[in-house]
């Protein structure tokens, strides 16, 4: 068991860094394998921007300072990487490819700090103090306010299966 | 420009930044011994800092709509992530590690601030 593992482990099975699959564990396998998962974050990580560009189209600035539909996109992200890294962990830790497609790339790829940061940087230089700071708070408490929910969330189905699967065994 | 055209090279901006994230991220991790995701820290750093750069090239009016899909929107928006922070810094907190979440919570966002700042401030004041 790696390091990482371990320790998770003994908090509450949180994965310690969702985006590397465990200390030394990609590391330890064959070339093969390595390669599968680059091509799986790649081609999840393509899927995750173009989804990313098509909200952003659906859903156009318009005239609001903020950009909603990047706070949209960072927050529904956020929320369902903690349901995607709950059920990895606790549900499916043999499915290798879970975690390199859907949190990895997809969830990682979708949702971007950059824009973020540019973004209210941009509002600053405007001056516009009120918007910078609204974009500004409502992403960083909304971001892991999302991210809270969506571990319970993962951890209520993981919960809701084991009571069925015992009242189906018993 | 056409959608298509900006779907393609969005799609192959992401397909090279989002396992450059993944390999600089385990480059990292395996190289600290910490439980901050300082690899995070660093990927979103140094995206917001490129990010910047090619906003302030794009306000210029000297970035082709072809390079902003490709480096901008696709590069660096899957290079750089907010769920993993957000995730990490939940994480931190559920593990009783106050300050290293409260660090990674306020660090990122002032030094991502800063870092997006500098970026476009060096091609703005050029």
């Amino acid at each position: 068991m790696s390091l990482s593992a371990e320790r998770s482990a003994e908090v509450g099975a949180l994965p310690v860094d969702p985006d590397v699959g465990g200390r030394g564990v990609a590391a330890g396998r064959r070339h093969g394998a390595q390669r599968t998962i680059l091509l799986a974050v790649a081609f999840a990580g393509a899927a995750g921007a173009l989804a990313r560009y098509g909200i952003g189209l659906l859903l156009p600035w318009g005239a609001a300072a903020v950009p909603w539909s990047v706070v949209l996109i960072n927050l529904t992200g956020s929320c369902l990487l903690g349901v995607v890294l709950v059920l990895v962990t606790e549900r499916f830790p043999r499915a290798r490819l879970a975690r390199p497609l859907l949190a990895t790339g997809f969830l990682g790829a979708y949702t971007t700090f950059s824009t973020y940061a540019v973004g209210v940087d941009l509002l600053l230089r405007r001056h516009d103090f009120a918007s910078a700071g609204l974009y500004c708070g409502v992403s960083l408490v909304g971001g892991m306010v999302a991210a809270i929910l969506g571990i319970a969330a993962g951890r209520f189905l993981v919960h809701l299966e084991a009571r069925v699967d015992d009242q189906l065994s018993s | 420009m056409t959608a298509a055209v900006d779907v393609l090279f969005i799609a192959l901006g992401a397909f090279v930044g989002a396992p450059a994230r993944f390999l600089v991220d385990r480059y990292v991790t395996d190289r600290t011994q910490t439980s901050f995701p300082l690899g995070t820290l660093l990927i979103n750093l140094s995206g917001s800092l490129l990010l910047g750069v090619l906003t302030g090239i794009e306000l210029r009016g000297h970035l082709p709509a072809e390079l902003t899909a490709l480096l901008a929107t696709g590069f660096c928006g899957a290079f750089t992530t907010f769920s993993t922070w957000s995730f990490e810094t939940v994480r931190l907190i559920e593990q009783g590690e106050t300050t290293h979440a409260l660090t990674n919570a306020l660090g990122s966002v002032v030094l991502g601030l800063l870092a997006a700042g500098a970026g476009l401030a060096l091609v703005l004041s050029l």
